[in-house]
């Protein structure tokens, strides 16, 4: 099993972004393109904010209300796209969207994202673990029609 | 005064004799706050309707539309007994949204002014908030908030303080959903009245757990859901006096409420409560709620008031023992436990919980009296019932002893 996939270690990976979230801020920039996103299922309330530099994102952000699952995988999401082209960002959104929803995934490219392989167990928090991914994905479309 | 068996009243329910499983555990129901599980008396009345008595109500020419208003009217009769109103004070709606969007409407909106005042709290749920909001954006009358006191507890001698002659309308629970205290409705209805205030009351939280005497308490109206007091969804109940339900214009109009009308567009209403009913009316589960009214009155709903007063006791006193635990509510009265796990968000505890076949739910309730009273975003309530035992809260204080660690639910 690869280490990532031993329950402690995923456990500690989702507390340490919980309580520890890299990208947990409103960028005062008016460059950023943003989205607020919610759910009327759940608490989750959550802006998402996306710089995106000639076909690179530059910078990704969050912040708002949210639990422990979304604040998690949203936060991992922001780190795993910093630095990547759009096209390579929507393709691991759509990696991680077909793990969440057990179908065959490429994990190669989800580093500590893996950790939530497991929220089907509890379908009601499936939201929670997409939430942020979701806005993201739409912001990246939305920018590419702007193109 | 008769003690409550729950193990013998479970026999009673589908959920518990199927024995429903949730995560592969013994399902812990205790989340009654939002509804409730279905006795099989309940399943057989809408059964029968549709296996062997199906017909439309209203002007029937035949025997099977002829008996379904007589059950009809049998059913309006138990629920009037249920509350000690009049037959004719009881209007059948889809719940306690539906009835309180009615008063707002058919009352609110027709008679106050720019320069008049509701009173609200700051713990009401959305149901007895949004409605009047409406109200004041049509009439222009303010809505205003009667103070809570230290606890978030609505008391009479606040409403002394702000109630004026501009007061038209005092709305507030009985129960209230998210801190779960009694308001002495009595007290609130009798200052009001002092100052030519009506009481609008939202009975969700009250009527299933405790006697109501809308008489006794003199509410001008009183609304309450079926599917909280094991009836079906979909059928609810406006009590009003009827002086007032005679001043308040239908929220809604068509077959079934008028007497007569004609092509110049001269329209003659029936009297309350037909007045209300337009349109086919929920029929099965109006005979669904007329046999839980019937389950509950035969159980006593002294009774079952008493039960759930032990089960809080023994739940809060146990649940003191467990430093993680804040309790946010613990002087409150009824079967309304919220709380939260230090450190662990609301929803994140509900998911464990799930994980260990416990259904509670975590929310925002109302963000304002949380922010307020609570200093807190969102809790999770525990809400108990009359077929909950000792058992359950054991259940649901062994889990919450490990509450801490709630992403077992993913890992375990």
């Amino acid at each position: 099993m690869p280490i990532l996939l031993d329950p402690q270690m995923m456990r500690a990976i989702i507390m340490d972004h919980y309580e520890k979230p890299r990208n947990k801020r409103t960028p005062n920039d008016t460059r950023y393109s943003t989205m607020h996103i919610d759910s009327p299922n759940c608490i989750d309330d959550i802006t998402v904010f996306l710089l995106e530099e000639n076909g690179m994102i530059t910078d990704c952000a969050f912040d708002g209300i949210a639990c422990t699952i979304s604040t998690a995988s949203t936060d991992i999401m922001t780190e795993l796209v910093i630095g990547k082209t759009t096209k390579d960002a929507l393709y691991i959104i759509d990696q991680y969207q077909k793990m969440i929803h057990e179908q065959p995934f490429d994990e190669t490219v989800l580093d500590e994202a893996i950790v939530f392989v497991n929220t089907h167990r509890q379908a009601a928090r499936i939201k929670c673990a997409t939430i942020g991914w979701d806005a993201l994905e739409n912001l990246l479309h939305h920018h590419h029609e702007e193109k | 005064m008769n003690k409550i068996n729950p193990y013998v009243l479970r026999n009673d329910f589908p959920m518990f004799k199927n024995k429903i499983k949730m995560q592969g555990k013994p399902l812990i129901f205790l989340d009654n706050a939002s509804t409730t599980f279905k006795p099989y008396a309940v399943e057989k009345a809408v059964n029968e309707y549709f296996e062997t008595s199906t017909a439309n109500s209203h002007r029937g020419d035949y025997d099977l539309c002829y008996n379904v208003d007589l059950k009809i009217d049998l059913a309006r009769e138990t629920i009037a007994k249920f509350i000690n109103s009049e037959k004719r004070e009881i209007v059948f709606t889809s719940g306690t949204s539906m009835s309180i969007n009615l008063i707002a409407y058919g009352y609110g909106t027709k008679y106050l002014t720019k320069d008049d005042e509701i009173l609200i709290t700051q713990a009401e749920h959305a149901s007895n908030v949004l409605p009047w909001f409406k109200v004041g954006e049509m009439t222009g009358c303010k809505i205003n908030y009667i103070p809570l006191n230290e606890d978030g507890k609505l008391v009479p001698e606040n409403l002394r303080k702000v109630i004026s002659s501009k007061t038209k309308i005092v709305a507030v629970a009985h129960v209230t959903n998210v801190l779960g205290f009694i308001v002495d409705i009595k007290e609130i209805t009798k200052i009001a009245h002092e100052h030519g205030a009506i009481v609008v009351c939202d009975g969700a939280q009250s009527v299933p757990h405790m006697p109501t005497d809308v008489k006794d308490l003199d509410i001008d109206f009183l609304s309450f859901s079926g599917h909280k007091m094991v009836g079906p969804t979909g059928i609810g109940v406006l009590y009003g006096k009827y002086a007032l339900l005679e001043k308040t214009s239908p929220f809604m109009t068509g077959g079934g409420m008028n007497a007569k009308f004609d092509m110049c567009g001269d329209v003659t209403y029936l009297a309350p409560p037909s007045k209300f009913e337009a349109g086919t009316q929920n029929i099965e589960g109006i005979f669904g709620l007329k046999a839980a009214v019937d389950y509950l009155t035969n159980i006593g709903m002294e009774n079952i008031r008493a039960h759930e007063d032990e089960l809080r006791k023994y739940a809060i006193e146990k649940l003191k023992k467990n430093k993680q635990v804040i309790l946010y509510n613990e002087k409150a009265e009824s079967g309304i436990i919220t709380f939260n796990i230090k450190g662990v968000f609301a929803q994140d505890e509900a998911t464990y919980l799930n994980s260990q076949g416990i259904a509670c739910r975590s929310g925002q309730h109302c963000a304002k009296v949380l922010l307020d009273y609570l200093n807190e975003v969102a809790t999770v309530r525990a809400s108990l019932y009359f077929y909950n035992t000792k058992e359950d809260i054991d259940a649901f204080v062994l889990a919450l002893e490990k509450g801490g660690d709630f992403l077992d639910a993913y890992f375990a």
